[in-house]
């Protein structure tokens, strides 16, 4: 589904990426962990070129995306992405904030996505939400309207980069069940955290990534049970205590 | 009192104050000159919103395309708006005024149409530099999390990044109208005819200054205080959204 080619990212003269070839399968959930620094929210970024490769080649469903022609927009609208700090528009209310894309970009008539807004709202439990502002949300909640805003545009991936890191310790809880509802229903995810637990029961495949190359990757059992490298070993105790 | 007799200092204000604004009536001048002075003001402030809102967007835009994607006619258009700002605001406003009305539109009759252009010129330069603060100002999670759902970027930024960047800019916004109502003073060394051309021309009929130009600091005081306070009104509105 995504097929990412020889990526390499610099900020300046500092690598990011090395050279990375991965491909992510219909249905996968992918989780990605690793030290911080390692590139693994860049990574992340660069798959709906949040942030531009400086070289590669990334195509998601058969669209070569960095090609510079390509129309990103149009890309972005079946790649959804929820981001640490929530980033929910304060200006606007909780309904208005899930609506705005699809009735923008013209996927759906104003009263079509609202009724989908709705009906998003009631599955994560928030739907007397639905005409606050964000700004009288907890973070749990800001960040559930969140996935439900990336939801409501049909995405056929969401990529998460570090939902949770945010967020309370209390309030993790709340998100995780609500990815993992997601993961039940067999959406493709792609997910940056530091929630070992949540990679251990929902991903199919978890990579390690440090110093800007994935370092190793397997199922989460091979991960967890027998890791392999050095770098991942060290990680582990440290994470794992 | 005698005929002859010099007149007591309350007595001689009251002269004063009777020559400077009720004989002749001279405060329907005065009155005229406000009407002026607020044309030229809301006049000058549509012209300078409009110009600086364009110039603050190409030069946002311009800053924000993404490498290896650059636009050649927006770099031109940043070049452009780049020089206009530097010279307006590497000049004084009384200098453009004056170039504009005896250098470039020296055969022009319409003294006070070429103030507003003056003054709305100027003022855009600073506008665009304040909003584009603004613009720049805002998270840059905004601005990414409306490209990720897919929505353009002009969208992006009429719905997301300006209506937040309008409040926090509101501030100093509002002072930069208020040093352009001032300004509009100055239109008078080209002839346009507002409130201190008014007082210019009582003073030259009375030879006495400080009634008129006390009237005239007053005046203006009241004015910017009922802007202050029109700004005040719309901030509060727009904060409602942080407070519930």
């Amino acid at each position: 589904m995504i097929d990412v080619k020889n990526l390499s990212k610099s900020f300046g003269n500092h690598l990011v990426l090395n050279d990375i070839s991965e491909h992510i399968y219909p249905g996968e959930k992918v989780v990605i962990i690793g030290p911080s620094g390692s590139g693994k929210s860049t990574f992340l970024r660069c798959l709906n070129l949040m942030e531009y490769p400086s070289s590669g080649v990334i195509t998601f469903d058969g669209v070569e995306t960095t090609d510079p022609k390509a129309n990103i927009d149009k890309v972005r609208q079946h790649m959804g992405m929820v981001f640490q700090h929530f980033n929910l528009f304060p200006n606007m209310t909780i309904l208005k904030n899930i609506t705005l894309a699809p009735v923008r970009t013209k996927r759906m008539t104003k009263a079509q996505a609202e009724q989908k807004a709705m009906a998003l709202l009631r599955r994560v439990g928030l739907e007397d939400k639905a005409n606050a502002y964000p700004s009288q949300l907890s973070g749990g909640q800001k960040q559930r309207i969140a996935i439900v805003r990336a939801l409501a545009m049909d995405p056929q991936v969401i990529l998460f980069d570090e939902p949770t890191s945010a967020l309370d310790p209390e309030m993790v809880g709340e998100v995780l069940s609500v990815m993992k509802e997601l993961a039940a229903e067999g959406m493709t995810m792609v997910v940056v955290t530091h929630e070992m637990g949540f990679a251990r029961e929902v991903s199919d495949r978890v990579m390690f990534m440090d110093e800007g190359r994935i370092v190793e990757q397997g199922k989460p059992n091979e991960i967890f049970g027998q890791p392999q490298h050095p770098r991942l070993k060290e990680f582990l105790s440290k994470v794992l205590y | 009192m005698e005929n002859g007799d010099p007149l007591s200092f309350w007595q001689e204000c009251y002269v004063k104050f009777y020559e400077a604004f009720i004989e002749a009536d001279r405060w329907k001048q005065y009155l005229e000159g406000v009407g002026t002075t607020l044309y030229v003001t809301v006049l000058a402030l549509a012209l300078g919103i409009a110009l600086g809102v364009v110039v603050a967007i190409i030069r946002t835009a311009h800053d924000q395309q993404r490498p290896g994607k650059k636009n050649f006619f927006l770099g031109l258009a940043n070049v452009v708006c780049k020089v206009y700002i530097t010279v307006i605001r590497g000049t004084p406003m009384m200098v453009q005024l004056m170039i504009m009305g005896f250098v470039i539109f020296s055969s022009s009759r319409d003294f006070t149409s070429v103030g507003i252009l003056t003054l709305g010129i100027n003022s855009g330069a600073y506008v665009a530099e304040i909003i584009r603060g603004g613009l720049m100002s805002l998270d840059p999670g905004q601005m990414e999390a409306g490209r990720s759902l897919g929505m353009g970027y002009i969208d992006t930024m009429r719905f997301v990044v300006i209506p937040q960047a309008f409040k926090a800019i509101l501030p100093a916004l509002g002072n930069e109208f208020i040093i352009l109502l001032k300004d509009t003073s100055l239109i008078s060394v080209i002839g346009g005819k507002e409130l201190m051309y008014a007082v210019d021309g009582i003073t030259s009929r009375t030879y006495e200054q400080m009634f008129p130009l006390l009237g005239a600091a007053l005046i203006y005081l009241v004015l910017v205080m009922v802007l202050t306070w029109l700004l005040g009104l719309l901030e509060r509105r727009l904060r409602q959204s942080d407070r519930r």
